[in-house]
């Protein structure tokens, strides 16, 4: 009964929509049809307003008209006087299309038709009454990217066009920006008093035009730039040292994530793994491996690969932990040696197994783009996803560590083996479990980093050095000092990095560290009492 | 212990010390004879080409007696002593680009091709005077001797050991691989230093020379191992080897351990230049990628290969190493990654005392000599 009806309702609402249409495009399309019939016609001069009243009718094709006329490509069938755009105009057959309904008109010879001249000055028109349609647009993005294209580029006409724009625009980021494109026009105009309403802006055609100003004959107006120059300057130093603060921190989380499991295995256990550069690889090949598995779905692939890469890594480091490192307790430069051994053999097994070119890992589209803070400063979003795992990572290790029964008998085998062992902690069971923490730890900050640099075989040499710099710089066995290590050489590195250059920067960082620990052997926070002493 | 002799003089008592030597001279009278006077087609010639790469071997083995010299005698695991390697290979490089004169490329009298390339104008300073021969010769011995002296200060003195050397020694071979790969630092950059073409006045790609440079590596490979062996047997080398058993029961009977340490590493990092400085004109380049960690650990596992605090088992780990390595990239280049690495793994788990272990436990067996007791570690 009521789906009968409510059919009912939807043949009529639809008989309605397309009775509306229709006669919608009856009334419409007799103006446009008439002014454009006229453009034709008409002289140079008339031609401008031809174009503006065309533009006012408020028909939705007029842009597509607009721009045909710029191009040249709004043309006449000679023979029947029908109005058609050029869609193709190479060769001696141009491809048509009908005017006024878009309608695919097949190749007609050159000859047959004759375009609408245009000259240069008309052109410029063109784009004024272009960028005014973009703003009356409903969509407020859109309003304020055509508030955006025109500062600068206002003339005259221009100019009163957007003071009645102004009075009903509603958007304060639009009426800013216009008001900010007024300004630039004032002050080219010699106006002192426009400055002041330019002085907070970071746009860089703000600041090209204030730069004309200074330059000016009217000392007044230089005078007036020159200070509206200077805060501007100020506030975009405060902005890159914002941007700086951003990539450092960025590049630290990304540090720590490759440290933080490091610390586990080498800092709780005392276990030098010079494998772990390779279990971030194999995170990350995880990555690559489920987007592999799920074609077209980057975002789920990627948060299924966050257990996932967890899963392997800690697979991985079980394997090693059981088939080599136990053999090895209590010789530590041995452990570094066979671990060494085992990174080459991984490496070289993705060599051989998967390509020893580097995969691309998609990033979701979630992820990419970037948050625009003002004009002079944008927060790529995939730094801040990877800024947020870290942190996330972070507090979870230290819940587990801090929280939970694993963690206790971590720290209870880690400060006295024997001790633990006879209060009946199984500390075989527990080495297992750390080391598996710290490996899986490796896989996420794997997973992390195919998010940002490229996953290859060579990913994880590139890392295992700095991560052990960041964890001898926190000091060997805390957990907090890996963090502060890792965040503060991240951002040290960005820092020089301007000035000194990206290798430069990096040297001097490797080469403030030894310096550092020749300083304070046991780190930023070195273990106090009984732990210090192993 | 016997009182009179110079401790210069003691090694050649040794019994290891007349077998290696005697091996040693042999080999080399063998190779040259039967690269002189065997005929071309005959299947005993040796070629010039073996020749260089057997040079080449003995440089990887005199690198090797200076990385057991630290960590077999004074128990610093060295992850960076390509470094040292390096630095004497780039000192004997500039001596031997000034000596390339006008006939490079460019054809300019004074600078390298490189920099006329980077478009500089003058030699920096730290060129000048590489177009002396004692004075290159000098630097090949002061350049590594100097960072390992530097480094080495401030590293002992802060008493920093065991894993946190070793993983700053290898920082600092990493860095200085990314400083050297700059092409503002005047070495090079990427390529290196290469197209050299004589030596001492002599054609670097004449058979004679290259001869020349094997013998003289023998040679230094000799005086080397006679230099670490007399350290080794002599009181400084006892305290050494105190120092690496027990650092803090040493520092308490009053030696000053650091001194000890910065000696012994200073020593061996000069030793590491020498066999630098003989690798670069017969493999005719030097680069940076002889600074990668990854070359430095490396050496660690010829050491370990052959035994650790043997000295000759160091020359043996790396003879043998740096053969499989020829023979396994020339046959399947895959493969040498994980042999490299399954070596690494199976050296420490089973053979931590390396060939040379197993060569002693049967001596042992043979004669039970109580003198064969002084080399285990």
């Amino acid at each position: 009964m009521s789906i009968h009806r409510l059919l009912a309702r939807m043949v009529l609402a639809v008989c309605l929509a397309l009775g509306a249409t229709l006669a919608n495009a009856q009334a419409q399309t007799n103006a446009p049809e008439a002014l454009l019939k006229r453009l034709v016609e008409a002289g140079q001069a008339e031609k401008t307003d031809l174009l503006k009243a065309l533009s006012e009718t408020g028909d939705e094709r007029a842009r597509g008209w607009l721009e045909a006329v710029r191009d040249g490509k709004l043309a006449m069938i000679e023979d029947t006087g029908a109005l058609v755009i050029v869609v193709n105009n190479r060769g001696r057959n141009w491809q048509i299309a009908d005017a006024l309904t878009g309608e695919d008109l097949g190749e007609m010879s050159r000859r047959d038709l004759q375009s609408l001249r245009v000259n240069n000055a008309l052109r410029a028109d063109i784009e004024g009454i272009l960028s005014v349609i973009d703003l009356t647009v409903a969509d407020p993005g859109q309003r304020l990217d055509a508030a955006r294209n025109l500062l600068g580029d206002v003339n005259e006409a221009l100019a009163t066009q957007l003071q009645a724009r102004l009075q009903v625009e509603d958007n304060g980021q639009v009426r800013d920006m216009l008001t900010n494109a007024l300004a630039i026009y004032q002050v080219e105009q010699g106006d002192v008093e426009a400055v002041a309403t330019l002085a907070g802006s970071l746009n860089p055609t703000v600041r090209a035009a204030l730069n004309n100003a200074v330059n000016s004959d009217d000392p007044a107006l230089a005078a007036a730039a020159e200070k509206a120059l200077a805060s501007i300057e100020q506030k975009l130093k405060l902005n890159r040292a914002a941007e700086t603060l951003y990539f450092g921190l960025s590049l630290g989380s990304v540090l720590v994530l490759a440290a933080i499991g490091l610390a586990i295995t080498f800092g709780v256990m005392g276990v030098i793994n010079m494998a772990h550069g390779e279990l971030i690889m194999l995170g990350a090949y995880t990555t690559w491996g489920m987007q592999q598995l799920f074609p077209g779905q980057p975002g789920l692939a990627l948060i299924l690969s966050i257990p996932a890469g967890f899963l392997v890594a800690a697979l991985a480091g079980i394997a090693i932990e059981r088939s080599v490192i136990q053999y090895l307790k209590g010789r530590p430069l041995e452990t570094l040696l066979a671990t060494f051994g085992i990174s080459l053999i991984l490496q070289q097994l993705v060599r051989t197994v998967i390509s020893p070119l580097n995969r691309s890992v998609v990033t979701p589209e979630w992820m990419s783009g970037s948050i625009m803070v003002n004009e002079a400063l944008s927060l790529t979003l995939n730094r801040l996803y990877v800024i947020g795992f870290a942190l996330v990572v972070f507090a979870g290790l230290m819940l587990i560590m801090r929280k939970t029964r694993l963690g206790l008998e971590v720290r209870a085998v880690t400060q006295n083996r024997a001790m633990a062992r006879s209060m009946g902690i199984k500390a075989t069971k527990v080495d297992i479990m750390t080391f598996a923490l710290g490996s899986g730890v490796a896989g996420l900050a794997g997973v992390a980093l195919s998010q940002i640099t490229n996953v290859g075989p060579n990913l994880g040499q590139n890392y295992i050095i700095d991560s052990f710099m960041v964890v001898v710089f926190g000091g060997v066995g805390n957990l907090w000092g890996t963090l502060i290590a890792g965040l503060s050489l991240g951002t040290i590195n960005q820092l020089l990095e301007p000035w000194a250059g990206a290798v430069l920067a990096k040297i001097m960082v490797l080469v403030l560290i030894i310096l550092f620990i020749q300083k304070r052997p046991r780190g930023l926070f070195p273990q106090k009492g009984r732990a210090a002493e192993g | 212990m016997a009182t009179s002799q110079t401790w210069l003089l003691r090694p050649f008592q040794e019994r290891s010390t007349q077998v290696f030597l005697g091996v040693l001279f042999a080999a080399l009278v063998v190779v040259t004879f039967l690269h002189l006077y065997m005929p071309e087609d005959s299947a005993l010639h040796v070629s010039a080409y073996t020749v260089t790469l057997l040079g080449k071997y003995l440089c990887y083995a005199l690198l090797a007696v200076a990385v057991d010299l630290v960590w077999g005698y004074l128990g610093i695991l060295s992850l960076g002593h390509g470094a040292f390697f390096a630095l004497g290979g780039y000192a004997m490089g500039m001596y031997l680009m000034r000596q390339i004169g006008d006939r490079g490329v460019y054809g300019d009298p004074v600078l390298p091709d490189f920099m006329v390339f980077l478009n500089w104008q003058e030699l920096p300073w730290y060129w000048q005077g590489f177009d002396m021969a004692w004075f290159a010769f000098i630097m090949v011995l002061l350049a590594p001797g100097l960072l390992a002296l530097v480094f080495g200060f401030l590293a002992f003195r802060s008493r920093v050991t065991g894993v946190y050397l070793s993983i700053i020694t290898q920082a600092l071979t990493f860095a200085l691989m990314l400083a050297f790969f700059r092409n503002e630092m005047g070495f090079g950059g990427n390529n290196g230093l290469t197209d050299f073409k004589d030596i001492l006045g002599f054609n670097l790609r004449s058979d004679a020379t290259r001869l020349g440079l094997f013998l003289a590596t023998g040679i230094a490979l000799a005086v080397g191992y006679v230099v670490c062996r007399a350290i080794v047997t002599s009181k400084l080398g006892r305290v050494s080897v105190a120092c690496r058993d027990a650092e803090a029961r040493t520092r308490f009977l009053g030696y000053r351990v650091e001194r000890v340490q910065l000696f012994v590493f200073v020593v061996s990092a000069m030793l590491a230049g020498v066999a630098g400085a003989l690798y670069v004109p017969q493999v005719g380049i030097i680069n940076p990628s002889e600074f990668s960690p990854l070359f430095s650990i490396e050496i660690v596992v010829w050491v370990a290969l052959g035994g650790r605090a043997t000295l000759y088992g160091a020359v043996i780990g790396a003879l043998l190493v740096n053969y499989a390595k020829t023979v396994f990239t020339g046959i399947m280049p895959d493969a040498w990654l994980f042999a490299l690495g399954a070596l690494f793994v199976l050296v420490t788990v089973f053979l931590p005392k390396g060939i040379a272990g197993l060569l002693q436990k049967r001596r042992q067996k043979d004669d039970d000599q109580p003198g064969a007791q002084e080399a285990t570690a």
